[in-house]
């Protein structure tokens, strides 16, 4: 049996779930302000590790910055909205992030969820949320690979079931990527 | 297994990252109501062969709500749309008149 890809449980990361009108100009130039990347389009993430945003649903994103950086962010976007109807909440300690690395790292989320993981329908640049066995998840693809985020209570259940996933062979539509 | 695309993300989700919430643009009476509404607004429904309205969430997705037109009986689906209305939309409507040209589901058609 070999291994399809490496799973890997990173650190806790800095997140923010932002509620509100994210098409208001007030609402992008705060979230721009704070993370240094732009309100993403429909099912996109803009920015990076250090300051990146997902789009969640059509009234709300993730914003993931540097855990230790996430008070002063959030008193900073709540300052800059005190007029708006917003809700802004630290979630960072309910959530764990995985990294599923390697040339086959689609077939690994392929046996777990219901997505279409070929390069023409899930490229770089877009997030999906969806159901990963028997839980709520969510991942973007990289250059490299695919970072995974779920709820930290089901994190050791997930942190299995990937591990589990990689160690297979290439089938099905992907076998030839 | 029943693919609707969701009319909030543009997902097309499989079956199984959806939850089914029953019959769509029901009425709701509460307080006030006499018997025979309660009871028809808690218990009365079309539950058709063919031609259906139903309420789905996204729920392992974007977690919002939306309604869809589709066929009990060979799964088809003429399309989804979001919630905040009391009836479907026109274009709805002509895509299953297209298809089923004579068909009628209580006050629509
Ligand atoms: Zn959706």
């Amino acid at each position: 049996m070999s291994e399809l890809a490496k799973v890997t449980r990173l650190a806790l990361r800095g997140m923010i779930t932002f509620r509100g009108d994210v098409s208001s100009a007030r609402v992008k130039k705060a979230i721009k302000a704070a993370t240094g990347a732009a309100v993403p389009k429909v099912r996109s993430i803009s920015g990076n590790r250090d300051g990146g945003v997902a789009w969640m649903s059509p009234d709300e994103l993730l914003l993931m910055v540097p855990y230790g950086d996430v008070q002063n962010i959030i008193a900073d976007l709540s300052k800059a909205l005190v007029n708006d109807h917003v809700l802004i909440a630290d979630v960072s300690d309910a959530r764990a992030v995985f990294r599923v690395e390697g040339v086959e790292a689609a077939q690994v989320l392929a046996r777990v969820c219901p997505v279409d993981l070929h390069k023409d329908s899930f490229d770089i640049g877009e997030i999906r949320r969806t159901r990963m066995a028997q839980v709520a998840a969510a991942f973007w693809r990289d250059e490299t690979g695919f970072e995974v985020i779920c709820f930290r209570s089901v994190a050791d259940y997930v942190e299995a079931l990937l591990q589990r996933a990689a160690q297979a062979t290439p089938v099905g539509a992907l076998g030839g990527r | 297994m029943l693919i609707l695309t969701c009319p909030y993300c543009g997902v097309k989700a499989d079956e199984t990252e959806l939850s089914a919430g029953g019959e769509a643009h029901l009425k709701r009476f509460g307080p006030g109501s006499s018997e025979d509404e309660f009871e028809g607004y808690l218990f009365v429904r079309e539950n058709p062969k063919g031609v259906h309205f139903e309420r789905w969430r996204h729920s392992y997705g974007c977690g919002k709500w939306f309604h869809a037109a589709r066929c009990t009986m060979t799964l088809e689906v003429f399309g989804t749309y979001p919630a905040q209305t009391f009836e479907p939309p026109q274009d709805i409507k002509d895509a299953i008149s297209a298809k089923r040209p004579n068909w009628r589901w209580r006050d629509f058609s």
